[in-house]
C-alpha cells in the first residue's frame, strides 16, 4: 500500500470520527483525501465523497438510533425536502456574487457558533449515555 | 395543512438544501444547530437525526452525480468507506461517553473553521 493511500484512509477515519461526533457527514474532509491524496478531479471527488458520506451516515445513524438517538420521522422529511433546496441554491450561487455568498454564509456560521458556546456555557453538565430527551 | 412540525422541518431541509447547493457543504452544518434550537433536541439526539437526513441527502447527490455524470469512482469510494465507516462508529460511541454540551462546543469549533475557509478561499 503506497503512503499516498494510507494517508487517505488516516483523513478517511478522521472524517468518519468528526461525522460521529457532531452529525455532520465528513465530506469536508472527505473530498480533500480524494482529491490530493487519490488524485481524483474536484468533481470526481465531491461525487465520490457523497457515496461514502451515504454509507458513513448509515452506519452512523444506525449506531445513533441503538443508542436512543435517531428521530426517523424527522430525518425523512428534513431528507426529502433537501432537493427543492439544492435547486433554489444552485439557481442562487449562479444569480449571486459567489464572494458575497461566502461572506455572508461565513458571518452566518460564526453567528450560529457564538449561539452554540452561549448555550453549552449556560446549560447544566448533562453526562452520561444517549437518551432521546424531546420526541 | 402540514402541522408547523412538519412546516419546521421542511424549512430545515430546504435550507440544508440550498447552502449544500451553493458551497457543497454537508447538509450537517445547518441542520444540527437548526434542530437544537428550532426544537430543543439535545445535541445527541440533533446529531444522530442528522445523520439519518444526510443518508437521504447524500444518497440522492450520489444517485444523480453516479447515474447521469458518471463522476463517482464506485471502488474508490467503497474502499476508503472502510477507515470512515471505523471512525464513525467510534465517533458515535465516543460521543456518547462525553457531556453533550462538549459536543456543541466541537460543532462551534468545527463552525469557526468552515467560516475561516469561506473567508479566505
Amino acid at each position: 500500500m503506497s503512503t499516498d493511500v494510507l494517508f487517505a484512509a488516516l483523513i478517511a477515519v478522521a472524517g468518519g470520527l468528526a461525522g460521529g461526533l457532531v452529525g455532520v457527514g465528513g465530506g469536508v474532509l472527505f473530498v480533500p483525501a480524494l482529491t490530493i491524496f487519490i488524485g481524483l478531479s474536484q468533481v470526481e471527488g465531491e461525487s465520490t465523497s457523497l457515496l461514502m458520506i451515504v454509507i458513513v451516515a448509515l452506519v452512523g445513524a444506525a449506531r445513533q438510533n441503538a443508542y436512543g438517538n435517531l428521530n426517523l420521522r424527522d430525518a425523512l422529511v428534513i431528507g426529502a425536502l433537501s432537493p427543492l433546496g439544492v435547486l433554489i441554491g444552485v439557481i442562487v450561487a449562479n444569480e449571486v456574487p459567489q464572494r458575497a455568498l461566502e461572506l455572508s454564509f461565513a458571518a452566518l456560521v460564526l453567528f450560529v457558533a457564538y449561539g452554540l458556546v452561549r448555550r453549552a456555557w449556560r446549560a447544566p453538565d448533562q453526562a452520561g449515555q444517549g437518551r432521546r430527551e424531546t420526541e | 395543512m402540514p402541522s408547523e412540525r412538519t412546516l419546521k422541518l421542511a424549512t430545515i431541509g430546504t435550507l440544508a438544501g440550498i447552502f449544500s447547493g451553493i458551497f457543497g457543504v454537508g447538509g450537517g452544518t445547518v441542520i444540527v444547530p437548526l434542530l437544537i434550537f428550532w426544537f430543543g433536541y439535545g445535541e445527541r439526539l440533533a446529531t444522530g437525526t442528522s445523520l439519518g437526513a444526510i443518508v437521504l441527502i447524500g444518497l440522492l447527490g450520489a444517485i444523480a452525480q453516479g447515474g447521469f455524470y458518471g463522476n463517482v469512482h464506485v471502488g474508490t469510494g467503497l474502499l476508503l468507506a472502510i477507515p470512515a465507516v471505523l471512525g464513525v462508529v467510534m465517533g458515535t460511541a465516543i460521543q456518547q461517553r462525553i457531556p453533550q454540551r462538549a459536543v456543541s462546543l466541537l460543532f462551534a469549533v468545527l463552525l469557526v473553521g468552515v467560516a475561516i475557509e469561506l473567508i479566505v478561499k
